[in-house]
């Protein structure tokens, strides 16, 4: 089915301009994969997968290294076509029939592993170019910025700290600095699903802590799915939220931190070797 | 609350004004200067002691016309990151557009316009088809207008859409140009072969060589090369001018955030051909002759290192390279003629050894310097 059938059917569906009320959460899930696998030359980093995302859900993805924990993100972006299955956004965006931008104007929005904000662009502008708005090619040559863009630049300057260095280069920044930039960013996107591939990668403990309190902060706001290595960090952010182990591709284990922790197979994948 | 300064700060952040106050009146003095120069060759008799030649006005043209060409390709190369090795070819294909009108106004003594040399050679007895309406000055405007446009829309749609970036697209124009200049030589092209369009007569009735004529030229290139900073400095401080300099950073993050950097590509990339494609047909008749040389990548790659030179990623940058280098050129072909391609080369190797910013980066550094000092 093409966008245009898919607008024409499910209604709403709109990427090139504000797209996040095109999704069509009535049955509680924000994100549906299933039996999801993608090969690469005969090796399957992703095996079989299915998982599903609740609404305002904060889901922790942990698991070894090879477990398709990014691949899985690379499937749900756009950005690898998975050699079979189906992935759904809500229940009528599939996003297999989608690109990398069509996505993001759908509401999903994606921080890399690497911090990768815009370094010639300063903080400022980086968010600018981050918000939810028309990013068609003429509205953007015309566009300029409303007193309300204004005010949600400035809160989200305040939720990330940056406001004192609005004006500044972001290649300036620090590592920690420019992860919380690009939290920023995604928020900016008013995304319905953030994707957060290792938030936590390289930073220093008061880094760490701090951006555990800001996805604590955001909890609820939006459905989040965090990838994570950091067994602390995830313990401080899971909570009483569910936890899925990725092993070989596929779902090892699902449940609480406690629950998946005493997990036998989960402690001979981690522990085992 | 520190909230309201903080948000006043984020409003000037925000509303950037097109130009500072100093960059407009340096803007209206440098045009007015060059608006005067004609003046002191049409009103001051030669050897007036305010007298400037007509072959120096002639040669300021011809400069401004490369700097309205180095302009169009910083707008690719400089802001979206797009090397092209190929703009000679829209330069050429604009003076092409307009040299047909020219070639339709050759009028003999007997006031009849004649069909040019070259299709009598052919026995061709009437035009192409593709001459058709180019006796008329607004017709050939168009064309030069959008044949450069739409043959940069056509092609760089298909190079965008199949992302080719970087060397292999930059190759790929080379190509393009290169293939160009094969057509053209062919006489049966139909558009003068290796000779070219020459010997203009009249544009809009008036004697292409008079003195008058010639400052109107150069007075229209003036305008234009005016005009096309005012909108490139339009299009570069826009949010859309933000968004280009993303796909030269990080195209594929640009996705992520919901760009599809296709149209934006497409969008710089064909303006720009336009522009070059203007710059090209002003050129012709101040020169007054086009042939396939102007296609050669040897052309293509000298504007790059008119770019270069004064600084990529500036707007006044490719305007004051292009006129450094050409005035290098016109001097150092007079004096060592056989050595100025290892000149080119040298300047291209020293600048990007020793000011990979340019000359402007150069004078913006000085500038920083002297402000720490005082400070």
């Amino acid at each position: 089915m093409s966008v245009d059938e898919q607008q024409a059917s499910g209604g709403t569906v709109s990427y090139g301009r504000v797209g996040t009320a095109g999704v069509d959460t009535t049955h509680g899930a924000i994100l549906y994969l299933e039996s999801i696998t993608v090969s690469f030359d005969g090796f399957k980093a992703l095996n079989n997968l299915s998982l599903d995302i609740g609404v305002g859900e904060l889901r922790c993805i942990i698991g070894p290294n090879g477990a398709g924990k990014t691949t899985m993100m690379d499937v749900i972006t756009g950005k690898t076509r998975p050699t079979s299955g189906t992935a759904f956004f809500g229940q009528n965006i599939d996003l297999t029939l989608l690109n990398e931008a069509q996505i993001a104007d759908a509401g999903i929005g994606r921080k890399f592993q690497r911090p990768t904000v815009f370094e010639a662009h300063t903080v400022f502008e980086n968010l600018e170019l981050a918000m939810k708005a028309n990013k068609g090619v003429r509205r953007t040559l015309f566009s300029r910025l409303g007193s309300e863009q204004l005010d949600r630049i400035a809160d989200t300057l305040d939720v990330i700290r940056l406001g004192d260095q609005a004006g500044r280069a972001a290649g300036l920044l620090s590592h920690g600095q420019k992860q919380w930039l690009e939290i920023g960013m995604l928020l900016m996107q008013e995304p319905s699903l953030l994707l957060l591939d290792e938030p936590v990668a390289g930073m220093t403990d008061a880094e760490t802590e701090r951006t555990g309190e800001l996805l604590n902060e955001l909890r609820g706001k939006h459905s989040m799915v965090v990838v994570e290595h950091d067994m602390d960090f995830v313990t401080q952010i899971a909570g009483a939220g569910k936890v899925t182990v990725l092993h070989e591709g596929s779902v090892l284990a699902e449940g609480t931190m406690a629950h998946v922790q005493a997990d036998a197979r989960v402690i001979e994948v981690y522990l085992g070797r | 609350m520190t909230h309201l300064p903080h948000r006043d700060r984020l409003a000037a952040l925000a509303h950037r004004p097109l130009l500072s106050p100093a960059a407009w009146t340096a803007l209206l003095a440098a045009t007015l200067v060059m608006a005067l120069l004609p003046l002191a060759n049409l009103v001051f008799a030669p050897g007036h002691a305010l007298h400037i030649s007509g072959y120096m006005i002639a040669l300021l043209g011809k400069f401004m016309c490369f700097a309205l060409a180095a302009l169009a390709l910083d707008l690719v190369w400089g802001y979206a990151g797009i090397l092209s090795l190929g703009h000679g070819l829209f330069f050429a294909l604009g003076g092409y557009a307009h040299g047909m009108y020219l070639m339709r106004n050759l009028g003999g003594p007997d006031g009849v316009n004649r069909m040019p040399e070259f299709m009598s050679f052919l026995s061709w007895k009437e035009y192409p088809w593709y001459w058709a309406f180019t006796d008329h000055f607004a017709w050939a405007w168009l064309l030069v207008i959008c044949v450069p446009g739409l043959l940069a829309f056509v092609f760089g749609y298909f190079a965008f859409r199949s992302r080719i970036k970087g060397v292999y697209f930059s190759i790929i124009t080379q190509a393009l140009t290169f293939a160009a200049m094969l057509l053209f030589f062919r006489n049966e092209t139909g558009f003068g072969g290796n000779n070219g369009f020459t010997a203009f007569r009249t544009i809009l009735g008036f004697d292409i060589t008079a003195a008058s004529t010639r400052a109107a030229l150069y007075w229209a290139t003036l305008a234009a090369l005016a005009l096309a900073f005012i909108l490139a400095r339009v299009v570069t401080q826009s949010k859309l001018g933000r968004v280009l300099m993303a796909v030269r950073d990080s195209e594929n993050r640009l996705r992520f955030i919901g760009y599809d950097p296709l149209g934006f590509k497409l969008f710089v990339w064909t303006l720009s051909a336009i522009l070059c494609g203007i710059a090209g047909a002003l050129y012709v008749p101040q020169v007054g002759i086009i042939n396939p040389s102007e296609m050669s990548p040897q052309n293509s790659i000298e504007m790059v290192i008119w770019v270069a030179t004064g600084g990529r990623g500036t707007l006044i940058g490719p305007i004051i390279g292009a006129g450094a280098v050409n005035g290098l050129k016109t001097w150092f072909t007079s004096a060592f003629p056989e050595y100025w391609l290892y000149a080119l080369g040298l300047i291209f190797v020293l600048v990007t050894l020793l000011l990979p910013q340019g000359i402007v980066g150069l004078v913006r550094q000085i500038v920083r310097r002297r402000k720490e000092v005082d400070a």
